[in-house]
C-alpha cells in the first residue's frame, strides 16, 4: 500500500464512520479494499502504457467542503460556463456537491425519474442496490473503484419502458476556486427500459479563477434495454491544472442504440474510457469524439466495444488536434465474440498535429474470435493537407486564413456528428473561435 | 495580361515544361490541348502558384509583375483564378462560409469594403442562377459529397463570384455529361467581357464547341508544338494527334 492509498484509507474511514450495516456500506468497503490492493496504474500496465497518472498519485485529493455560505453562482452564470440550451432539464453539482438553487428539472415526464445519488437512495434503494455499481464493479480499475468508494454523490435516471424523453438531461459539474486540492467523485446511473429513449449531456467546467488542481474521477453506469436509445454526450472543459478520469460503462440490449460523443479540451491530464457491451442481438454503438489540447496537456482516450451478441454494428470516429508539446493517446479495443457473428465493426481515428512538439501514441486493438465479420480500424497521424491549403489560397484565402479554415473543419467533421443543435452549434462556435480567432457566422 | 516566357519546369526531378512561351491578352480565350502528359496541368496549376513544382527558368509576367514572386493568395487576389481538374473537398466548412471569406478577403487586398453574411447572400443569389445550382448548395460543405458534375459547377461558381481577370479551365469538362457541360459553358461565357480572359485546358475538342477559342496551342513533351486559330481544335478533333506530333 503506497502513502497516499493509506492517506485515503483514513479518510474513508472518517468519511465513512456512520456508514453502519448494508449494501452500501459493503459495496463502498470492498471498492475501497480493491482501490488499496490495485493502487494507482502505473506504466506498466498495458491500459496505461503511455499515460502515467504520477501527478496524480502523488497528490492526496481531499473531500469535497460542504459549502457553508450562500451560492456563489448564478443560474445564469451556469448558462454562461456550459453549452447547452439553459430549458434543458439541468442538475448542478458544484465542487461535487448538489445545488437545488441552480437546478431544474421539474418538467420531466411522471414515470421519469431523475434524481441525486442521495435523493433515490432515500426513495429507492432497492432499485439503486439493484443496479448500482453493477456495470461499474471496479474490477481491475483503480479510479473505477475509488469513485465507489468515495462517491459523495450524482444522477440517478430511470426511464420506464416506452417513455421518450424530448429535451435533454443536462447534468453540470461546476469547480469553483474552492476546489483546490479536491477530489470530486461523481456517479451516475442509468436505467432505460426496453423501448424507450433518453438523451443526457454530462458538462465539466470550472469557474476560474483556480489555484492548484483538482481531482475530477467520475463513473457512469448505463443500462439500455431492448429496442432503447441513449445518446450521451460527456463535454470536458476543466481547469487546465485540474486532472479528469472519467468511465463509462454501457451494456445494451436487443436493438438498442448507444451514441457517444466525448468533447475533451480541459484538464492538465485527462484520461476518458468508454466501455460498451452489445450484448443483444442488432444493437448498434457510435462512439465519437474530438479532443483539442495545447501546451503541456495530456488527453488519453479508451474505448472498449465488446460484440456479445450476433448482428451488431459499431462505428466510431475520434479526432484529436494537438498543438504545443501535448501529448495524445487513442486506444480502441473491440472485441468480437465467438458467438457475434456478422458484427459490422468500424473504428476510424485521426490525428492532426500543429506543431513539431505534440506528440500522439495510437493503438488500435481488435480481438476476433467470429469467422463471419466486418471489422476495420483506420489511423491517421497528420498534418494539414497541402492540396487542400493550395486550393483555399487559390482562392484567395491568405496562408494562414487557409491553415486556421482548415483545422477547424477537421474538427468540424465529427462534430457534425452531434445530433442535438444547441450543443453542436455550440462547440463549432467555440472550434471555430479558438481555430481562426474569429466569431462563426 | 499574360507573358510566359521560355518557361522551364520540374516536379521531383523529371522536368516537365520544357520552354514554353505564350501570350495572352484582354478579351481573349486562348485553348491549350494536347495527349495526356503533355504538361497542361502543370502549366495551369504553376500560373495558379501550386507548390509542388519548381520553376527552373524563364518568367511569368502578369499585368507587369513577376506572377512567380507572389504567393497563390496574391495572385488570386490580383484576379487569377484557377478551375480546379479535381477540386478539393472540405468537410465541415460550408461554401457560404469558404466563399464568403475569399470573396472578402479578394475585396480587402484590392481596397474595397467586406460584405457581411445578409449582404453576400444577396450577392450569391445571381450568381446561383448563372450555373443553375440552388440555395441549398451554399449550405453544403465545400465539394463534399458532390458529384463530378456539381463539383465543376461549384468551381465555375467560384469563378462568377470572385470575377477573375484572368481564368484557367482545368480539363472542366471532363467527367460531364452533355447537360451539365452547356451549363458550365454558359457561365463561363456569360462571365468573359473584353476587360478579362480564359485558358481553356482541354483534351477534347468537345468544350471548345460552346466556348469558343480566339486561339489553340497544342502542348507535347512540355513544349507547344502547333498554334492556331479554333479550326485548329477541329482538326485535333478529325486526326488526334500524332500527326502535330510527329511534324514537331
Amino acid at each position: 500500500m503506497s502513502s497516499s492509498t493509506e492517506a485515503y484509507e483514513q479518510a474513508f474511514g472518517a468519511l465513512r464512520a456512520s456508514g453502519g450495516t448494508g449494501w452500501l456500506p459493503a459495496l463502498r468497503r470492498e471498492a475501497m479494499d480493491r482501490f488499496s490492493a490495485l493502487g494507482f496504474p502505473t506504466t506498466r500496465n498495458e491500459d496505461w502504457h503511455f499515460t502515467s497518472v504520477t501527478p496524480i498519485a502523488e497528490k492526496v485529493f481531499k473531500i469535497a467542503p460542504t459549502r457553508t455560505g450562500p451560492a456563489t453562482l448564478s443560474p445564469a452564470d451556469i448558462t454562461a460556463l456550459v453549452i447547452g440550451d439553459p430549458d434543458w432539464h439541468r442538475l448542478v453539482f458544484v465542487n461535487g456537491r448538489f445545488e437545488a438553487s441552480l437546478s431544474a428539472f421539474a418538467g420531466l415526464p411522471a414515470e421519469v425519474r431523475v434524481t441525486t445519488l442521495a435523493e433515490a437512495l432515500k426513495e429507492s434503494p432497492e432499485f439503486v442496490a439493484e443496479h448500482l455499481g453493477k456495470l461499474a464493479s471496479g474490477e481491475g480499475q483503480t479510479f473505477t473503484a475509488f469513485n465507489t468508494a468515495f462517491a459523495q454523490d450524482g444522477v440517478v435516471i430511470h426511464v420506464p419502458g416506452g417513455e421518450v424523453v424530448e429535451a435533454p438531461v443536462h447534468i453540470v459539474h461546476i469547480a469553483d476556486s474552492h476546489a483546490a486540492g479536491v477530489g470530486i467523485h461523481p456517479r451516475l446511473l442509468v436505467v432505460v427500459e426496453p423501448l424507450a429513449q433518453i438523451t443526457i449531456v454530462e458538462s465539466y467546467a470550472c469557474a476560474g479563477p483556480m489555484s492548484g488542481g483538482y481531482l475530477t474521477n467520475a463513473v457512469a453506469e448505463i443500462e439500455i434495454g431492448n429496442g432503447a436509445r441513449v445518446d450521451h454526450y460527456k463535454i470536458q472543459r476543466e481547469s487546465t491544472d485540474a486532472f479528469h478520469v472519467g468511465t463509462t460503462q454501457v451494456r445494451q440490449g436487443r436493438d438498442s442504440m448507444y451514441h457517444s460523443f466525448s468533447y475533451a479540451a480541459g484538464a492538465a491530464i485527462s484520461r476518458t474510457n468508454v466501455y460498451t457491451q452489445l450484448a443483444g442481438e442488432n444493437a448498434e454503438a457510435r462512439l465519437n469524439g474530438l479532443y483539442l489540447i495545447d501546451g503541456a496537456q495530456h488527453a488519453d482516450h479508451q474505448t472498449f466495444v465488446e460484440h456479445l451478441a450476433p448482428a451488431c454494428a459499431s462505428r466510431e470516429l475520434y479526432k484529436g488536434i494537438l498543438d504545443g508539446g501535448s501529448h495524445g493517446v487513442f486506444n480502441g479495443k473491440v472485441y468480437v465474440d465467438p458467438i457475434a457473428q456478422k458484427t459490422d465493426g468500424k473504428q476510424t481515428n485521426h490525428a492532426l498535429l500543429l506543431s513539431d512538439h505534440a506528440r500522439i501514441d495510437t493503438k488500435p486493438q481488435l480481438e476476433i474470435f467470429a469467422d463471419d465479420v466486418k471489422c476495420t480500424h483506420g489511423a491517421t497521424v497528420g498534418r494539414l493537407d497541402e492540396g487542400a491549403l493550395f486550393y483555399m489560397k487559390s482562392r484567395g484565402l491568405g496562408a494562414e486564413n487557409a491553415r486556421a479554415l482548415l483545422t477547424y473543419a477537421f474538427a468540424a467533421e465529427v462534430l457534425e456528428t452531434i445530433e442535438v443543435d444547441a450543443l453542436r452549434e455550440g462547440l463549432e462556435a467555440l472550434a471555430f473561435a479558438r481555430f481562426t480567432q474569429s466569431e462563426l457566422r | 495580361m499574360l507573358k510566359i516566357e521560355n518557361l522551364h519546369a520540374t516536379a521531383g526531378d523529371k522536368e516537365i515544361l520544357k520552354g514554353i512561351s505564350l501570350t495572352v491578352n484582354s478579351g481573349e480565350v486562348h485553348a491549350i490541348m494536347g495527349p495526356n502528359g503533355s504538361g497542361k496541368s502543370t502549366l495551369a496549376q504553376i500560373i495558379a502558384g501550386h507548390p509542388g513544382y519548381v520553376v527552373t527558368s524563364g518568367s511569368v509576367t502578369y499585368e507587369g509583375k513577376d506572377l512567380l514572386a507572389m504567393a497563390a493568395e496574391e495572385r488570386a487576389q490580383a484576379g487569377v483564378f484557377l478551375a480546379f481538374q479535381y477540386p478539393i473537398e472540405i468537410p465541415g466548412v460550408t461554401n457560404a462560409y469558404f466563399f464568403r471569406s475569399a470573396y472578402n478577403e479578394v475585396r480587402k487586398a484590392n481596397g474595397m469594403e467586406e460584405l457581411d453574411p445578409i449582404e453576400f447572400l444577396d450577392f450569391m443569389d445571381k450568381k446561383l442562377k448563372l450555373v443553375e445550382m440552388d440555395e441549398a448548395m451554399l449550405h453544403r460543405s465545400v465539394n463534399a459529397g458532390f458529384s463530378g458534375g456539381e463539383k465543376k459547377r461549384n468551381e465555375i461558381l467560384q469563378m462568377a463570384v470572385l470575377e477573375p481577370k484572368l481564368a484557367i479551365l482545368d480539363e472542366t469538362d471532363s467527367g460531364l455529361d452533355i447537360d451539365a457541360l452547356r451549363v458550365v459553358a454558359g457561365g463561363v461565357n456569360a462571365l468573359r467581357t473584353r476587360e478579362n480572359a480564359t485558358i481553356v485546358v482541354t483534351h477534347y475538342q468537345r468544350l471548345l464547341n460552346y466556348i469558343v477559342p480566339d486561339f489553340v496551342h497544342v502542348l507535347a513533351h512540355g513544349r507547344i508544338v502547333k498554334s492556331g486559330g479554333k479550326e485548329l481544335a477541329v482538326e485535333l478533333e478529325a486526326r488526334g494527334y500524332d500527326w502535330v506530333m510527329e511534324a514537331a
